[in-house]
C-alpha cells in the first residue's frame, strides 16, 4: 500500500524524490516538498493521535499551524526528540520518524479509549478540578495517571546535539506573512529602499497563492508569487525568512521570529550548522499580514478523522496532489468554500453533495459548481458525522439558523469525507499580544484587529480584506505606508490584474443545530486539542461562567499550544447564545505569546553549557588549575577556594593552609577585589561623604580600612582605600560589589553632587593582586622585591612603589588575616610571572598557596565581617561594634549618617554581632542557625538571633562562630542554644567576635 | 524590550544596556540632621507608583555609564523623552491632561 | 610634587601574557579554514588609558590634539593617527590606545598639555585587550551577539560603541569594511573567545597573528 491517496499529476512536490519516514513503526513513503501531514495523508493514515481527555480517534483537520490534532513526537534517538510538532508544519524528510503523542498503548486500540466512551460523562468541564482536588494525598496518584493518559508529547532525556542561536535583526519595515497581502507590501517596501524583513512560517513563500485557483495576470498565482519572490531576493535591504514564525510581538516593536533553520533537512542539524535561530527583530513599523484562518462548523462527531476544513483540503489537493478522500461533502456557509467543490472535481473525485447554510446562494463559483453538476442542498447543513474510526456517512438535514433549529429529518449520505467551512477568522494573535483588544465586525463575523499602541498596520484578511484582488492592494498600500512612516519615498509599482469573484454574504453559523438538545446531541466539538464541547462550554455559562476570560478557563478552550487558532471564535458564539447576548458583548479572549509552541533550544540560543553564564578569571587562574584548587564561584568569578594536597578533604586542606598563614607564610590571590581609581581635587572630600569614618587626614603613602553605608545606615560595602598622591586614591571594594560600588559612586556624583571634581574609573582588571600573609612574609617578599621592607620604613597600613619580581609594584601593607601581610600590585599581564617567583622563592620559607575558604577562616579568627555574609542589608556599623568606624563629627552629612540615627537604629535590644564559642569544642554550629535563649520553651520558639560565619579552627584548636544575637554586646558570657533540624541542640556561650591575637600584635610587627 | 534613547549617546539603544533606578527628581535634603526620622524614612523609602505619566532615573549601564531621567507611562510602556540630569521633563501628567482637554475642545 | 600618582608599570623586560594567552592563540595560526568567514587577531599588550575631562571644555579638547595629534572625538566615534587611537567613551570619557610600552609617555604628554585642568589618566593596559575580526561574516558573528545594530548604515568605519554583548559588555569598533574591533576586558576574554569560536562556528573560524 503505498501512497494510495497521491494524484499522478499536479502539486508541488518532487516525484522524482521518494522519502522514507515512518510513523508509530510504520515505513511508508512521501515525497519532497510533502508536509508530513501530507504524506499520512497520501498513505491514507486516518488516525494520527488521541485527543487529550475522551481519547477518541482523531485525524488531520487542517493543514496549517492551526492543525489541532497532528501533534506529534519527532525523532528516532533519544536526545533528537521533539516533542509538540504539528505534522502540517512539519517538511517530509528522509528517515523521519514520527509518533503520535496521545494514545497509550496505540492510536488505533486505545484502552483509554474505552473510558472515554464509556466515560462521556463522567469528564465534563473542571473535572479535573471537581474530581482530582480530594482527597489532596491522592493527587500525586491522579496525576501520574492523567499525564500519561494525556500527555502532550515528552522532552528528551538526553542532550540535544544540535545547537541553536539569535541573530539581531533591525530593520524598517517587517512584514509577518508571505501571502497575496505580505509579498506585495514587502514590494512596496522593499522598491522604496527601506530595510525590510520578510517573514513567513511554511516551507515556502506565498500563502495562499500556491494553492488558490484564482489566477493573477491570466497566470496561476504561485507563477507571480515566484516573480515576487525573485524581485525581492534581489534587493540588497530585503531579508526573506522561511520557515519563520513570528511568534512574539513584544514591547516598542521588538518581535521574536523562531526560524527552523535545517529542520526540514533532518533531524538532526548537518555539521556546522545551526538547527534553530531565534531572530530578536527590533523594527520600526510592523505590517501584519497574518491572513485567517478557516472556522470549521461544530455539529455532532465532527471530530471523526474524514473530518476536515474545506480550504485544508483543496491545499492538499492542489499543493500537494494528495487525496485525503473519495467520496466528499461538504458543509458550508460562504462562498469561498466552494473552491474545494471545484479543485475536487477537477481532480476527478466525486462530490457526493454541498450543504449551504444559505437559502439561495448564487456566487461565481456556487454557479460554477452547480454548472457542473454538484448537488446543492440550501438552507442546509451537515448536522452529524458517522463513522468511528473514519467517516462513512453525513445526515444533512434543513435548518433554520436564526431560530437555530433542525427542520427536517434530513438524509444520510455516503461519503468518506466531510469538509465544512465557517467562515474565516483573522489571524488577529500578534496584534493582540500586547493588548490590542480585537474588535467583533459583525458584517465579517470576525474579530478584527484592535487598536494597538504599536508602530503597526495591518493588511488583507487578517483586517478582513479576503478577495484575492483587494489583499493584494491594501498589502502594498500598507507596505507603502509603512516605509513612507520611516521616510522611504513611496515605490511605484503595478499589481497583477485579478478576475473579480461575485461572492455573497456569509451567514452567521457556528454551532449547527442538532435535533436533540446540546447536552444530549453527539459530541460536538469546539477545540479539538483540548477537547471542549459545545455541550462544555454551555455547562460553563450553566454553572455561572460568564466572562470569555472565565469560560476560558474553566473549559480550557484555546489554552496551550492551540491558543484557540480554530475553537475561539465558535466558543464564543456559543457561550454567548448559551447566555442571550451577542459576540461583541461576549468579547473575545486575548491571545499570549508564543503563537505556536517554540523548543527550548531555540529560547536558549547559544547561553547554554560553557556559555550560559561569563566566567572571569584572574591572571593567575592556569596556575591554580595546574596546582589541583577547588574553586568557587564569587559571582561571575572564579575564585580558588583551597588547595587539596594528597586526597585532602576541603577541612583538612583548610586547617593545613591556616596553620601555614598563622605559622609561615601563605599566598592569596585576591586580585578579584574591586578597584577604583579615583582623581580630583575633591576626592577627599568625596570619600568623606561616601565612607562612615574620616579621611581628611589620611597621608599620601597611607590606607585606611572604610565602611559603606546606604541612606537607611546600613553597611554595604567596604575595603581599603589607599591615598596615592593629594588628588588621587586607589579604593577597594569587595569581590561582589565592584560594581555596585562605582555604580553608587557614579549616582551621587552624577546626580548629587556634580560639582565635586573628581572621576571614577575601574581598574580591577588592570592590577592583578597577589597576598602575601604570615609571619614569614617580611623575610620572603624581600628576596624578591628591592623595597625596604624595614617596619618603621614601611609600617602597617602604609603602601610602597617598587619593583617585586622584577616587575613595577605597589605594595600595600594590609592584613585580612592578622597576621604581618603584604598585598603585591602588579600589571595583570606579568602577574603570572610575579606569582612563580614568589612561589619558587617562597619555598625555603614554608608558602603555602590558600584560598577563599582559609581567608573566611582566618579572617573570621579576627572578627573582620564579610559584607554580604555577617551582614544582611539590616545591619549598621555599630550593630557591627565598629563604631570606631563612624565619623559622627565629619561636616558633611555623609551617607548614611542621618539613617544610623534613626529612633529604630538606636533602640536598645538591636541584633548585634558577637562571637559564639559552642560547648563542645569539635561542634560546628550550622551558618545560618537560629538561636534561642531557652531550648525548652516551647514551640514557636522566640528567636534571638542567627549564626553567620562559623568554622573550625585549627589555630585555635576549636570550633567558633560569629552571630547577630539580639543585645549580645551586653551577653558576653552568656549562652544561646541553636536548636537544629534533626531535634538536636547546640549550645555556645557568648563572646568577643575577636578569637584570634584580640590586641593585633601580629600583624604590627 | 523597550528602546531607549541615550540623550549622552545621541541614539537609541536597547533595554538590555539599561538599568532603571526608580523614580526620578528625589533630591538629597540639604540638611539631614534637621530631618524628622518621618521626613527621612520619604526620602530613602517612599516612592510614586502612578498609572500613566512616571519620570525615572536610568543609566547608560552597558553604554556610556551616565544616568539620565526617561519620562514613561506606565501602562503603555511608552517613552516619550529621555532627558539629562538637571533637566526638567517637557512631558507630566499636567501637560499631557492640557492636550488632552485642548484636542477635545478643538473637537467639541 | 604631582597630585598624582604615576609611574612606569609596565618592566623593561620580564614574560608577559596577555588576556587570551592561555588560548594559545599561536599555536592555532593557520589551523583553521582557508576560506573561514571570521579571522580573529588579538592585539595584545598595547598600552590603553582611559582618558577623563570635559568634552565640551574647548581648552580641554585643544589640549588633547596638541598632545596627540589627533582631534578629540565626538559621541561615539574613533579616531586614529599613527599607531594610536583615540575614541569617545561618553561625554567625559575617552580611550586611547597606543603602542605597546609608550602608554607611560602618552601620560606624561597629556598631562603636560592638561596642566591645571581637572582630568584624569588611568592606565589600563593589563586590564583589557583589542581583538580584530575581519572577513565576510563578521557581521553575521555580531548580529549573533549584540542587541546593536551593526548594519553600515547605522554602524559606518569609524564608528565605536560600548554595547552589550552576549551576557557581558564591551566596546565594538568598526575600523575598516570586512573589519571589526572589540574591545574587552581581561577577566571576560575567555567568556568571549568561547562565545567566539561558537558563533563563528558556522562561518569558518581562522587565527591571524
Amino acid at each position: 500500500m503505498s501512497q494510495v491517496n497521491r494524484l499522478t499529476n499536479g502539486g508541488r512536490i518532487d516525484r522524482s524524490q521518494p522519502l522514507n519516514f515512518s510513523f508509530n513503526g510504520q515505513s511508508y513513503q512521501g515525497f519532497a516538498g510533502d508536509s508530513l501531514a501530507a504524506a499520512l495523508l497520501a498513505n491514507g493514515v486516518d488516525i494520527v493521535g488521541r485527543s487529550f481527555k475522551y481519547s477518541r480517534p482523531r485525524g488531520i483537520v487542517a493543514a496549517g499551524s492551526e492543525e489541532p490534532n497532528a501533534i506529534l513526537q519527532i525523532g528516532s534517538t533519544e536526545e533528537a526528540q521533539i516533542p509538540n510538532v504539528r505534522a502540517t508544519q512539519q517538511a517530509l524528510y528522509s528517515g523521519l520518524v514520527a509518533t503520535s503523542t496521545n494514545g497509550w498503548p496505540s492510536v488505533n486500540t486505545d484502552m483509554m479509549g474505552i473510558l472515554g466512551k464509556v466515560g462521556g460523562k463522567m469528564m465534563p468541564p473542571g473535572f479535573y478540578y471537581k474530581t482530582f482536588m480530594y482527597p489532596q494525598n491522592l493527587w500525586l496518584t491522579y496525576e501520574k495517571y492523567i499525564r500519561k493518559a494525556a500527555g502532550l508529547g515528552r522532552a528528551p532525556t538526553e542532550v540535544d546535539p544540535d545547537s541553536y542561536d539569535y541573530l539581531n535583526q533591525h530593520c524598517d519595515v517587517l512584514v509577518v506573512g508571505a501571502g497575496p497581502a505580505g509579498l506585495a507590501a514587502a514590494l512596496a517596501a522593499g522598491r522604496s529602499g527601506a530595510r525590510v524583513i520578510l517573514a513567513d512560517e511554511q516551507e515556502e513563500f506565498g500563502g495562499s497563492l500556491l494553492d488558490t485557483r484564482e489566477l493573477l495576470d491570466g497566470k496561476p498565482a504561485a507563477e507571480w508569487a515566484a516573480e515576487a519572490l525573485a524581485e525581492l531576493q534581489g534587493m540588497p535591504e530585503v531579508t526573506l525568512l522561511l520557515r519563520a514564525t513570528v511568534n512574539g510581538y513584544h514591547d516598542h516593536n521588538f518581535l521574536t521570529i523562531h526560524q527552523r533553520m535545517t529542520d526540514h533537512i533532518g533531524e538532526v542539524a548537518p555539521m556546522g550548522m545551526v538547527r534553530q535561530r531565534m531572530h530578536r527583530v527590533r523594527a520600526k513599523r510592523v505590517v501584519l499580514a497574518t491572513g485567517a484562518h478557516e472556522r470549521p462548523l461544530v455539529y455532532a462527531n465532527n471530530d471523526v478523522p474524514g473530518n476536515m476544513l474545506a480550504g485544508a483540503v483543496s491545499t492538499y489537493v492542489r499543493r500537494y496532489a494528495v487525496l485525503p478522500g473519495r467520496k466528499l461533502v461538504l458543509s458550508t456557509n460562504n462562498d469561498y468554500a466552494y473552491r474545494v467543490v471545484l479543485d475536487w472535481l477537477d481532480a476527478g473525485q466525486q462530490v457526493v453533495a454541498v450543504a449551504d447554510a444559505r437559502t439561495n446562494p448564487r456566487g461565481t463559483w456556487v454557479e460554477q459548481a452547480r454548472a457542473r453538476g454538484v448537488r446543492i442542498l440550501t438552507g442546509s447543513a451537515v448536522v452529524e458525522a458517522r463513522g468511528s474510526k473514519r467517516v462513512d456517512a453525513a445526515r444533512i438535514c434543513a435548518i433554520d439558523v436564526a431560530k437555530h433549529k433542525v427542520t427536517s429529518s434530513g438524509e444520510v449520505l455516503d461519503c468518506d469525507l466531510i469538509v465544512s467551512s465557517g467562515g474565516y477568522s483573522p489571524v488577529v494573535h500578534l496584534a493582540s499580544h500586547l493588548g490590542g483588544r480585537p474588535t467583533w465586525q459583525a458584517d465579517l463575523l470576525a474579530f478584527v484587529p484592535g487598536e494597538g499602541l504599536q508602530k503597526r498596520v495591518c493588511a488583507g484578511a487578517v483586517k478582513g480584506v479576503f478577495a484575492l484582488g483587494d489583499t493584494l492592494a491594501d498589502g502594498f498600500e500598507a507596505g507603502v505606508m509603512a516605509a513612507a512612516e520611516v521616510g522611504f519615498d513611496a515605490a511605484v509599482g503595478t499589481l497583477p490584474s485579478v478576475e473579480q469573484l461575485n461572492e455573497e454574504a456569509t451567514v452567521a453559523l457556528f454551532q449547527v443545530p442538532h435535533d436533540k438538545s446540546t447536552a444530549r446531541a453527539p459530541k460536538q466539538f469546539v477545540d479539538f486539542q483540548n477537547d471542549v464541547t459545545a455541550a462544555g462550554i454551555e455547562l460553563a455559562t450553566r454553572e455561572g461562567f460568564e466572562s470569555v476570560e472565565h469560560v476560558k478557563r474553566y473549559t480550557a478552550l484555546g489554552f496551550g499550544t492551540d491558543q484557540g487558532k480554530l475553537g475561539n471564535i465558535n466558543g464564543l458564539a456559543i457561550a454567548a447564545r448559551s447566555l442571550g447576548i451577542s459576540i461583541e458583548q461576549m468579547g473575545t479572549t486575548m491571545f499570549r505569546p508564543n503563537y505556536t509552541p517554540v523548543t527550548f533550544g531555540a529560547v536558549a540560543g547559544r547561553h547554554c553549557g560553557a556559555l550560559f553564564e561569563p566566567k572571569r578569571y584572574t591572571a593567575m587562574h592556569a596556575w591554580h588549575v595546574a596546582n589541583g584548587a577547588e574553586f568557587e564561584d564569587v559571582g561571575q568569578w572564579k575564585r580558588p577556594w583551597y588547595f587539596p594536597k594528597n586526597g585532602e578533604d576541603l577541612h583538612a586542606a583548610v586547617a593545613r593552609e591556616c596553620l601555614a598563614v598563622r605559622n609561615a607564610v601563605g599566598i592569596l590571590d585576591a586580585s578579584t577585589l574591586g578597584k577604583i581609581d579615583i582623581q580630583g581635587p575633591d576626592a577627599r572630600e568625596f570619600l568623606n561623604r561616601v565612607y562612615t569614618n574620616a579621611w581628611t587626614k589620611l597621608d599620601v603613602g597611607k590606607a585606611r580600612y572604610g565602611l559603606m553605608c546606604k541612606e537607611d545606615g546600613m553597611v554595604f560595602d567596604d575595603g581599603v582605600t589607599a591615598c596615592l598622591a593629594d588628588n588621587h586614591f586607589l579604593m577597594t571594594t569587595t569581590t561582589g560589589g565592584a560594581a555596585r560600588v562605582l555604580d553608587w559612586l557614579e549616582l551621587y556624583h552624577q546626580t548629587e553632587w556634580p560639582d565635586l571634581k573628581v572621576y571614577f574609573t575601574s581598574v580591577t582588571d588592570h592590577w592583578a593582586t597577589m597576598t602575601l600573609s604570615g609571619p614569614n612574609s617580611r623575610k620572603l617578599l624581600a628576596e624578591v622585591t628591592d623595597i625596604d621592607l624595614d617596619k618603621d620604613a614601611f609600617p602597617f597600613m602604609a603602601w610602597k612603589e617598587g619593583e617585586v619580581g622584577g616587575v613595577p609594584a605597589r605594595v600595600f601593607r594590609i592584613s585580612f588575616t592578622g597576621e604581618l601581610s603584604y598585598e603585591v600590585n602588579v600589571q595583570a599581564d606579568y602577574a603570572m610571572g610575579v606569582w612563580q617567583k614568589i612561589i619558587e622563592a617562597g619555598k625555603k620559607h614554608g608558602l603555602t598557596p590558600y584560598g577563599t575558604e582559609t581567608m573566611h577562616v582566618l579572617r573570621a579568627e579576627k572578627g573582620f565581617i564579610i559584607v554580604g555574609q555577617d551582614t544582611d542589608g539590616s545591619v549598621t556599623p555599630d550593630d557591627l561594634n565598629m563604631s570606631w568606624c563612624v565619623g559622627r563629627n565629619k561636616p558633611f552629612s555623609w551617607i548614611g549618617l542621618r539613617g544610623m540615627n534613626r529612633q529604630d537604629c538606636v533602640r536598645e535590644q538591636r541584633k548585634q554581632l558577637v562571637g559564639l564559642k559552642p560547648v563542645n569544642p569539635q561542634q560546628i554550629l550550622p551558618e545560618g542557625a537560629q538561636l534561642v535563649f531557652d531550648p525548652k520553651q516551647a514551640i514557636p520558639m522566640t528567636m534571638v538571633g542567627h549564626v553567620t560565619s562559623s568554622y573550625m579552627s585549627a589555630a585555635l584548636g576549636y570550633s567558633f562562630a560569629m552571630a547577630m544575637v539580639k543585645g549580645g554586646l551586653q551577653r558576653i558570657g552568656e549562652r544561646v542554644f541553636a536548636p537544629l533540624v534533626d531535634g538536636s541542640v547546640i549550645e555556645a556561650e557568648i563572646v568577643s567576635s575577636v578569637f584570634y591575637d584580640p590586641k593585633g600584635e601580629r600583624q604590627n610587627v | 524590550m523597550l528602546n531607549i534613547f541615550c540623550p549622552h549617546c545621541g541614539e537609541t539603544r536597547s533595554e538590555e544596556e539599561f538599568h532603571a533606578h526608580g523614580q526620578a527628581h528625589i533630591v538629597r535634603p540639604e540638611n539631614p540632621a534637621e530631618c524628622s526620622d518621618e521626613e527621612w524614612g520619604d526620602y530613602i523609602f517612599f516612592r510614586d507608583n502612578p498609572r500613566g505619566i512616571h519620570h525615572e532615573l536610568w543609566v547608560h549601564s552597558g553604554g556610556c555609564r551616565k544616568f539620565f531621567n526617561a519620562t514613561r507611562h506606565t501602562v503603555t510602556y511608552e517613552i516619550y523623552e529621555t532627558y539629562k540630569i538637571g533637566e526638567k521633563p517637557s512631558v507630566t501628567e499636567a501637560s499631557v491632561a492640557a492636550a488632552k482637554a485642548s484636542a477635545q475642545g478643538v473637537t467639541a | 610634587m604631582s597630585n598624582v600618582n604615576v609611574y612606569q608599570q609596565r618592566p623593561a623586560d620580564a614574560k608577559a601574557e596577555s588576556p587570551l594567552f592561555h588560548a594559545s592563540l599561536h599555536e592555532l595560526v593557520g589551523k583553521g579554514p582557508t576560506d573561514a568567514g571570521v579571522t580573529l587577531t588579538e592585539k595584545k599588550l598595547l598600552g590603553h588609558l582611559t582618558l577623563r575631562g570635559d568634552g565640551k571644555d574647548p581648552a580641554f579638547a585643544e589640549a588633547v590634539h596638541s598632545a596627540l595629534g589627533m582631534e578629540l572625538p565626538g559621541a561615539l566615534s574613533v579616531v586614529s593617527h599613527g599607531g594610536a587611537s583615540l575614541q569617545w567613551l561618553s561625554p567625559d570619557e575617552w580611550l586611547l590606545i597606543v603602542p605597546s610600552g609608550e602608554e607611560l609617555a602618552a601620560e606624561q604628554k597629556l598631562r603636560e598639555a592638561l596642566a591645571g585642568q581637572h582630568i584624569s589618566i588611568i592606565n589600563v593596559s593589563g586590564g583589557q585587550t583589542l581583538l580584530e575580526l575581519r572577513g565576510k561574516n563578521v557581521r553575521e558573528v555580531l548580529m549573533k551577539s549584540t542587541s546593536y545594530d551593526v548594519h553600515p548604515g547605522n554602524f559606518p568605519v569609524g564608528k565605536a560603541v560600548a554595547t552589550h554583548f552576549a551576557k557581558a559588555q564591551l566596546v565594538i569598533r568598526h575600523s575598516a569594511e570586512d573589519t571589526w574591533e572589540l574591545v574587552i576586558r581581561r577577566s571576560f576574554s575567555d567568556y568571549f573567545w568561547l562565545w567566539l569560536q561558537d558563533a563563528s562556528a558556522e562561518y569558518g573560524l581562522s587565527i591571524v597573528e
